[in-house]
């Protein structure tokens, strides 16, 4: 059987063309045959997802239609799943089974969705390669060598490699859209609030943010329509009314205005990721769009800037583990600060460490305001750069990423190397923005992606303009030879 | 900025994460490059910018103060790794 988009799928499911059942063992089948290979994922829940899918093919067969209803998704392993290990890619949690549902899979189980597993991921979101997951690393499915990027890394390979047509993911500071750029991929992170992050393991509080990774904008439109939704358990839950975010998919670009911020084409851009993107924007182009040159003069505080926030939110967020109430414990601690202490190093991994070992330290006594303060400061410095671009653009695009994907371990003893392969995609988070990523082309078999960031709650327009694109190229639906 | 391994100790303390002494030279470098690289932010003109608290400036939901947790103290303390007779075991804390 050829292979579906998510959106295909639900018209043929539908139509009955196909059981959910089928579908179900279809990618399953793959999943068993060809992640070997890859590692995209941590646990594979056969049993749940085939009773899943038959109780979907029940609701189908009564005419019932939800918006997944039978629908085969992955998790990634940051989304606590009631009853299924939820590891965030850590020692610390290898044998954390969640006592309850993320917001984010209880609405896509009430909508129907079938999931097949759990998708492997850099170690509590914290990397750029998948390399620092517990469960080794994630492989490129367009050449081995090299990284999916990261952190949700496990989704974007394992979507690539269509052994799931959809997946979720979370993005702190790019853990969304870099891997889709690096895998191929179409992926969105909403703007800060829009997905509930209850249940979603928490890394940077003011930063992360859930949201789909799919084969097409039109998949991630219908994972959002999901996804996305006020929940009074979030503190920082928007309050909105529920959007269609593939009801604006049809319209046209004719005059729409594209943002093209100058410090997004600089030195640092890899030539041959530069003309790809190019490429991209002359389709948008002839589809009626209107490039407009721009400036975000403080993108260059975006990445320190991110370095001192998320590290001193995550020490704060990881402070919990500490060894008694869930998680990893140390054998026979000697007194109680043995427990936490050793507990925690044993549980955590290099890059973890590393930053509660920087979050500890601006945020320890006296150095508040020379770090997190001024941080704080400049992020209100990059946010205001945006509100005035779009004062005159729509959205903004550019590259998602300064380079290629890099092969594993290129990057693994420089941390600043791998931060910055972030550069472009942080600022989104830093300023609570949409941003997508989509496949804009290919050098030798490598993918390239093109971004665009969003003004607030403009996900419908990013999908729009993603959409559009795909109506008119090929680079989505390409997959790497060897996962046909 | 370079950080000696006697701060990386401290660091680690308040952190409550063990490090041996070769860690802690690892840490010492790793964190002083880290530090470097973000004296960026020293160039910044910063004067009269509020830090952002939220970037919407949304307010503080506050909730009704009803009771909407029931007592689910055996589920939870299924996934600890020590308990006895509904208490969370530790080290002995008071001799």
């Amino acid at each position: 059987m050829t292979l579906d988009t998510l959106s295909g799928w639900a018209r043929r499911l539908q139509a009955g063309e196909i059981s959910s059942r089928e579908l179900t063992e279809l990618y399953l089948d793959r999943i068993d045959r060809l992640d070997p290979g890859i590692n995209s994922f941590v646990t594979v829940t056969r049993e749940q997802a085939l009773a899943a899918a038959d109780a979907a093919d029940q609701r189908l067969a009564q005419g019932e239609r939800a918006p997944l209803l039978g629908l085969p998704v992955a998790q990634k392993d940051i989304f606590c799943t009631h009853g299924v290990r939820t590891s965030c890619g850590s020692r610390m949690l290898d044998s954390f089974v969640a006592p309850y549902d993320a917001t984010v899979v209880e609405r896509m189980n009430a909508a129907g969705a079938v999931m097949l597993g759990k998708t492997n991921m850099d170690e509590f979101a914290m990397g750029s390669s998948n390399e620092t997951s517990y469960y080794g690393p994630v492989r490129n499915p367009w050449d081995p060598e090299r990284v999916p990027g990261g952190s949700s890394g496990g989704s974007a390979a394992a979507v690539a490699a269509r052994l799931v047509p959809a997946a979720t993911g979370t993005d702190t500071g790019g853990s969304i859209r870099q891997p889709a750029a690096f895998c191929g991929v179409t992926g969105l992170k909403p703007t800060y609030g829009r997905v509930s992050r209850y249940g979603m393991i928490a890394f940077a509080s003011s930063l992360d943010q859930g949201g789909p990774m799919a084969a097409s904008a039109e998949d991630c439109a219908l994972m959002l329509n999901a996804m996305a939704g006020f929940d009074p358990r979030d503190s920082t839950s928007l309050e909105r009314p529920d959007e269609d975010f593939t009801a604006g998919l049809d319209r046209d670009l004719k005059g729409l205005r594209i943002g093209l911020p100058r410090e997004y084409f600089g030195d640092g851009l890899h030539a041959d990721v530069r003309r790809a993107v190019q490429d991209a924007l002359a389709v948008l182009r002839e589809r009626g769009a209107e490039p407009v040159e721009i400036s975000l003069p403080n993108s260059n505080l975006s990445v320190p800037a991110y370095y001192v926030v998320a590290p001193a939110e995550c020490s704060s967020n990881l402070a919990r583990y500490d060894g008694v109430r869930f998680g990893h414990r140390c054998n026979d601690p000697r007194d109680l600060m043995d427990l936490y202490t050793r507990s925690r190093a044993e549980g955590f991994g290099a890059e973890v460490k590393r930053r509660i070992m920087i979050g500890t330290y601006v945020l320890s006594a006296g150095y508040y305001d020379a770090y997190y303060l001024k941080a704080q400061k400049v992020r209100q410095l990059i946010a205001e750069d945006f509100r005035r671009a779009f004062e005159r653009v729509d959205v903004i695009a550019g590259p998602t990423t300064p380079e290629l994907p890099f092969r594993l371990g290129e990057k693994s003893a420089d941390p600043i190397s791998m931060y910055l392969s972030d550069v472009y995609t942080i600022a989104a988070n830093l300023a609570g923005l949409p941003g997508l990523s989509m496949p804009a082309g290919t050098i030798g078999s490598l993918p390239v992606g093109l971004q665009l960031i969003g003004n607030y709650f403009e996900e419908g327009r990013l999908l729009n303009v993603a959409h559009q694109f795909q109506q008119e190229t090929g680079w989505h639906q390409r997959m790497p030879a060897t996962f046909a | 900025m370079s950080l000696t391994s006697d701060e990386v100790r401290r660091i680690a303390h308040l952190a409550r994460l063990a490090v041996d002494d070769r860690e802690a030279e690892g840490f010492a470098a790793a964190l002083s490059d880290i530090f470097d690289f973000v004296e960026a932010l020293n160039n910044a003109d910063i004067e009269g910018v509020a830090p952002m608290a939220h970037p919407l400036d949304a307010e503080q939901r506050l909730r009704p103060d009803r009771v909407t947790e029931s007592d689910q103290r055996e589920r939870f303390q299924d996934i600890a790794p020590a308990v006895e007779g509904g208490v969370y075991l530790v080290p002995r804390v008071i001799e």
